[in-house]
């Protein structure tokens, strides 16, 4: 187990990186403490599983490097990092029983046969394997495999990180959910270091503490899934992370009022907003149907169960959404929206306005 | 539900029908029919029962030649696999020498058979060829005309130059298919490459190298025109092959009878060796 730090990392995939989009990593600092659930979260391309390789040591930084407790271990391979880590499809050795997988990575260091065995029935009861211990790995359904791949990093008792890369992409949709508690019962039991990659939000949001938002490349915000959802540093995340996303709309700031159709808007940060491209981002969840507000025209209403999502425009065609709980009535004429103060921001070019930069991008800007 | 019958779609089926019957049926059972007929030329033909199967069962000179051939078929196998496997692991995954190397082992596979005769022939030559002159000079004596165990040498070693690269561009394809995950995991568990072979590459070979040992054994059982280029079964019989046999008692003495059972016996050998071979391989498929 350890804490792990990454300094300054950057990685291209050319061989003479020149320009800054020739990295499919630029620049990123993070600091992650020991025992920790994290999530690396982003669409597909931004460079999250590059992050996840560069840490497990499948690839080495152009530039940066990484320590766990404060070593350097920029230049080992995965071997002596001593990490782990599940594939998005599971890696399993056909060949071998349920058994001889699990045992499979202690052997491979010499442990004796009865330690091995000690250690995998436990595993094996952990990850309820125990009944299939006997019968060979290649028989065993998606989710038995991929629990055999996350087996064979739990066996060792040494590990420095787990690390997951969309463990869950080829499991059934019915299973998906159960194995994801099991991965997060398991973390909260072991308390090892966990890493996971993903692109869904829900699983990034249920497993990790912190969850690292990535998008071309770059951190855009790393907080807890609550300061994802509360205060958003970047619209990107604001739009990523929610369902439906952030409602971004262009606006002109006065004072720590936002301009939008004509109305003012109270924010939380328009005071510090200066130049740039101007946008003002509330969640659906934080607008209200009031007496009194800014006027809009309702468009849409969709029922998702506990709540509707309506969509809005407002006096000059903007479109937004906003959530209303069941119950309450949504009037047909004369809608008056309102915005919570407190939830409602001002984004300079899409960053978070009086917000400090993150560092990765403020250094990445620079170069 | 009522099935409904359109026998027209027979109609779309007949030329594949008719092709195949001019094909395999109708010379199959040409076979069938003189393997148990007696014949003294001018279409007269004689009923002779299993005559003719029982002499072929019984006869030494079968016997030699089937022994003959199933030794030839095994040390190409055990020459082949083993090598073409060791080639296909030592080439380059990515990279410009990837299509250099595909070109050079496919080189092989595109000269007509008997030409890889000829040219052995001529290049195993003990007074001017290459190879023969450079044996002989080394002190071995050499003269695939006159040694049995030089016109072997020589065969074995054209049917490798030959058709090892068969075995590695199979097992090549197999391996590039394997995917980079299994081989990182491997890395995390910190295997060996031993054991990255047996554990993950051969068993993930597994069907192409069914394939290729399939393809080698029939191709090697039913060689023909390269030891008839070569030696002509020669030096006396000591390398008259099956097929060689079988040419000589059909064209060679007009036996048609015998060198038709012959013929269908041969063809049930091949038949039942592949069909072993193959159901062995793939019997712990889904263990």
């Amino acid at each position: 187990m350890a804490k792990i730090s990454i300094e300054n990392l950057r990685h291209s995939y050319l061989p003479e990186p020149t320009r800054d989009e020739d990295f499919a990593l630029k620049r990123v600092h993070l600091d992650w403490a020991d025992g920790g659930a994290y999530a690396l979260l982003g669409p597909s391309g931004c460079g999250k599983t590059t992050l996840l390789n560069l840490i497990s040591g499948l690839l080495h930084p152009t530039e940066g490097r990484i320590l766990f407790d404060g070593n350097d271990v920029s230049a080992l391979t995965p071997e002596k990092r001593n990490i782990a880590q599940v594939f998005q499809f599971p890696v399993i050795y056909d060949t071998m029983t349920v058994y001889d997988n699990l045992a499979f990575p202690l052997r491979n260091r010499g442990v004796d046969e009865g330690e091995i065995a000690k250690r995998v029935a436990s595993i094996a009861e952990m990850l309820e394997l125990s009944s299939s211990l006997k019968t060979r790995a290649s028989g065993l359904t998606a989710d038995g495999k991929q629990k055999i791949s996350l087996g064979r990093g739990l066996v060792r008792s040494d590990v420095n990180v787990i690390m997951f890369d969309e463990p869950l992409t080829v499991i059934d949709p019915h299973l998906k959910w159960q194995l994801r508690s099991k991965l997060k019962e398991l973390q909260q039991r072991i308390r090892r270091t966990m890493i996971y990659v993903t692109h869904d939000q829900t699983e990034a949001l249920t497993f990790a503490d912190q969850v690292v938002v990535m998008n071309n490349g770059e951190v855009v915000q790393s907080g807890t899934p609550i300061e994802l959802f509360d205060k958003p540093r970047h619209t990107f995340v604001g739009h990523f992370i929610g369902s439906p996303g952030m409602n971004l709309m262009p606006c002109e700031v006065k004072g720590s009022k936002a301009l939008v159709a004509g109305a003012e808007i109270e924010t939380a940060n328009a005071k510090s907003a200066k130049g740039g491209k101007l946008e003002l981002g509330v969640r659906p969840e934080f607008i209200q149907l009031a007496k009194k507000g800014i006027d809009a025209n309702i468009v849409k209403v969709a029922d998702i169960g506990r709540m509707r999502v309506v969509e809005a425009r407002l006096g000059n065609g903007q479109p937004l959404k906003l959530i209303v709980p069941e119950g309450e009535d949504i009037p047909s004429s004369n809608v008056k929206l309102a915005f919570d103060p407190s939830h409602a921001f001002v984004y300079v070019d899409g960053w978070l306005a009086g917000d400090m930069r993150g560092s990765s991008t403020a250094v990445g800007a620079n170069s | 539900m009522k099935k409904t019958y359109n026998n027209k779609a027979w109609f779309f089926v007949l030329p594949v029908f008719i092709m195949v019957a001019f094909n395999a049926l109708v010379p199959l059972m040409t076979v069938v029919n003189y393997s148990v007929q007696e014949t003294f030329g001018d279409n007269v033909f004689t009923w002779s029962g299993v005559q003719w199967f029982s002499d072929t069962l019984t006869s030494d000179r079968f016997h030699a030649a089937l022994l003959r051939q199933l030794e030839f078929s095994a040390i190409v196998l055990a020459i082949e696999i083993p090598l073409g496997l060791f080639i296909a692991l030592n080439m380059p995954k990515k990279g410009f020498w990837v299509p250099v190397c595909l070109v050079l082992m496919s080189l092989p596979l595109l000269i007509p058979w008997n030409v890889v005769g000829a040219i052995w022939n001529i290049m195993a030559l003990p007074d001017l060829g290459l190879l023969g002159r450079a044996i002989n000079s080394l002190g071995i004596p050499y003269n695939y005309t006159r040694q049995p165990y030089s016109a072997w040498f020589t065969l074995v070693l054209m049917d490798v130059w030959h058709w090892t690269s068969l075995v590695t561009l199979l097992c090549y394809a197999g391996l590039v298919s394997i995917p980079d995950a299994y081989y990182q995991a491997a890395k995390i568990d910190g295997a060996r490459p031993w054991a990255v072979f047996r554990y993950i590459q051969l068993p993930k070979l597994r069907h192409v190298m069914t394939i290729a040992v399939l393809l080698r054994f029939m191709d090697s059982f039913m060689i023909y025109t390269e030891p008839q280029v070569m030696t002509g079964g020669g030096p006396g019989s000591s390398t008259t092959f099956l097929s060689l046999d079988l040419v000589k008692t059909a064209i060679g003495q007009f036996d048609l009878g015998p060198a038709a059972a012959m013929s269908l016996i041969y063809f049930l050998i091949i038949l039942v060796i592949s069909w072993l071979f193959y159901t062995l391989m793939m019997r712990n498929e889904e263990a």
